[in-house]
């Protein structure tokens, strides 16, 4: 396998593909979010607990390829426990990373174990995989029902990172 | 038919793909350290030295806009134009020039029809007939039409091996379909449909026949009278032609009485601010100055098509796709959508445990292109119940290396993702 490849598809990303974390259906959710992909037809499900501001739980299903699933598995284990503020920074920093742009300047939640998406801005086509999920925990976040699509939802027209 | 009697057909020489691909001169570029595999024609096809060759020199010599002046160049690019217009015509056997209107592509000519046959002839309570293989551009016109004037869009049903079917058609057929639109060869699955079948059970309820084309003119002899089809659209840059130009071929009687599609200059014969005469075929079609440079680049890919012969292609690909097809359906864990009786050289196929991007990827870093997503046919992804497909799509400079290429490709993407 060539490096660069390795580079997008670390270890610790099929892992998370192969086996995501926290996939499954929350029945006592009381916030969800859809999210699409009508490029390559992918839709997830993310299911929140919301206890006030904080995420007390957060889940996932639907069907993506190994970048969006292995982004919602990590994501989900990520933002257990941080309140809205919290995951809305992380989101900023991680599409900084991603994307190749500076990073928020100030506070909030650092990227850890979320640094092994940085190969995905070598690959452009990708980003919209890689945020989707984040993209629809923000809705699942702001109480936004309906379904949140990557050609429609704010920011992907800049994610296209200009390769 | 006998043969005895008929005249040896030309000598030609035997297949050589090697020298076709010396023609493609971006077939020699690297991508990402590998040679490049392309593998998407379905989506487009690359350009031959000759349709470069022909563009620039129209632009170097002869170019002027057309029908309009007096002076030499625009008497010699109209010229050129009404010859790609006749060399249009011959390599669909049409029976005159004038129906053949040049378009933007595909897309255009189902629009063009749908907006002007289809506003005239479409009206509440009618119903338009299309099948469930169709491309989005052969759905989405139909179902405007449809709801600007209240009528009903109906689907013929396809089976479980990607083909239409006949017998619903038959029966979906009724005294209300005012047109039936279908395509000559799936982009999806590559099923070819046996169009002359649908066009003769059509006709004997008095429905005409629209057909997309756009897989089809690349890959197979299109004999639009021997289809006996009403209206045939493709793509130039499907055929490997430039992009922005295609074809509207309609039957000179249809063409006659539809009303003009945009208005605008050279689709006129008079204006005044009372009232405007149209201009004859097929110009009343053609509004604006056409992509003239595109119509000479066509016509040169036409050419070069008919000097290789569209029968040695469609064989050359039949071969490639048999070959494609064993290969592939040798891997563990692949499955080949669309395995219709009679299909062109498209191959669809999904990956147990791998999402069509990743191997779409993977294979990219491997210098191989091919689609992946829904092909823009999402009623055919939700037929076989998956969100996308992988497509390797062929064309006449592939060879069978190149499956073995894809091949391995496959083996390393499965390699990567083994649970």
């Amino acid at each position: 396998m060539s490096t660069d490849l390795r580079d997008l598809y670390q270890e610790v990303i099929l892992d998370h593909s192969k086996r995501p974390r926290n996939f499954k259906p929350m029945p006592d959710a009381n916030r969800s979010a859809e999210g699409y992909n009508p490029l390559c037809g992918d839709r997830e499900t993310v299911y929140l607990k919301l206890d006030g501001d904080r995420v007390q739980d957060v889940a996932f299903q639907g069907a993506g390829c190994a970048i969006s699933t292995a982004s919602a598995s990590m994501m989900t284990e990520r933002v257990k426990g941080m309140t809205r503020k919290e995951a809305e920074e992380l989101f900023e920093r991680f599409r900084a990373l991603i994307t190749g742009a500076k990073p928020p300047v100030g506070g909030g939640p650092e990227l850890e174990k979320l640094e092994v998406f940085s190969g995905v801005r070598e690959y452009p086509v990708r980003i919209k995989c890689a945020t989707l999920p984040w993209h629809t925990l923000k809705a699942a976040l702001n109480g936004q029902g309906q379904t949140v699509s990557t050609e429609l939802s704010e920011g992907p027209p800049a994610e296209s990172g200009g390769a | 038919m006998s043969t005895a009697t008929r005249p040896a057909p030309p000598a030609r020489p035997a297949y050589d793909v090697e020298r076709l691909r010396r023609d493609f001169p971006i077939l020699s570029r690297r991508v990402h350290g590998k040679p490049l595999v392309y593998l998407d024609n379905a989506a487009t096809t690359h350009k031959p030295s000759a349709v470069l060759g022909t563009v620039r020199t129209f632009y170097e010599h002869s170019y002027a806009n057309i029908h309009r002046g007096v002076h030499e160049l625009s008497v010699e690019a109209s010229e050129i134009y009404e010859k790609a217009r006749e060399r249009a015509r011959a390599f669909v056997n049409a029976a005159e020039a004038r129906e053949i209107v040049f378009v933007r592509g595909t897309t255009e000519g189902i629009n063009l029809v749908a907006q002007t046959y289809g506003r005239a002839n479409v009206g509440r309570g009618d119903e338009v007939l299309i099948t469930a293989l169709e491309h989005h551009s052969n759905i989405v016109p139909w179902q405007i039409l449809c709801e600007e004037k209240g009528a009903r869009l109906k689907i013929v049903p396809i089976d479980e091996r990607g083909q239409v079917r006949i017998d619903e058609l038959e029966k979906l057929l009724s005294e209300k379909t005012r047109i039936l639109a279908v395509s000559h060869v799936s982009n999806a699955l590559g099923t070819a449909n046996p169009v002359g079948r649908i066009v003769a059970l059509a006709h004997a309820r008095g429905v005409p026949v629209i057909v997309d084309g756009a897989q089809a003119a690349p890959r197979i002899p299109v004999d639009v009278r021997e289809l006996d089809c009403d209206f045939y659209t493709f793509s130039g840059h499907k055929m490997y032609a430039p992009t922005g130009i295609g074809v509207l071929y309609a039957k000179a009687k249809l063409l006659e009485a539809m009303p003009p599609y945009q208005g605008g200059g050279d689709m006129i014969s008079s204006v005044t601010f009372e009232k405007t005469t149209y201009n004859i075929l097929p110009f009343k079609f053609e509004a604006g100055t056409p992509n003239i440079a595109g119509a000479v680049g066509l016509a040169a890919a036409m050419d070069y098509l008919g000097a290789i012969g569209m029968d040695a292609v469609e064989a050359h690909e039949d071969d490639l796709l048999s070959y494609a097809t064993a290969r592939l359906s040798a891997i563990e864990g692949l499955t080949i959508l669309g395995t219709a009786e009679h299909k062109a050289a498209v191959v669809s196929f999904t990956l147990e445990g791998v999402h069509p991007h990743d191997i779409g990827t993977v294979l990219d870093r491997e210098g191989i292109a091919v689609r992946t997503g829904h092909h823009c046919a999402q009623p055919v992804m939700d037929f076989f119940k998956v969100p996308a497909t992988a497509r390797a799509s062929f064309g006449l400079y592939n060879t069978r290396e190149e499956v073995d290429a894809l091949a391995r490709g496959i083996e390393k993407v499965q390699e990567m993702f083994r649970p």
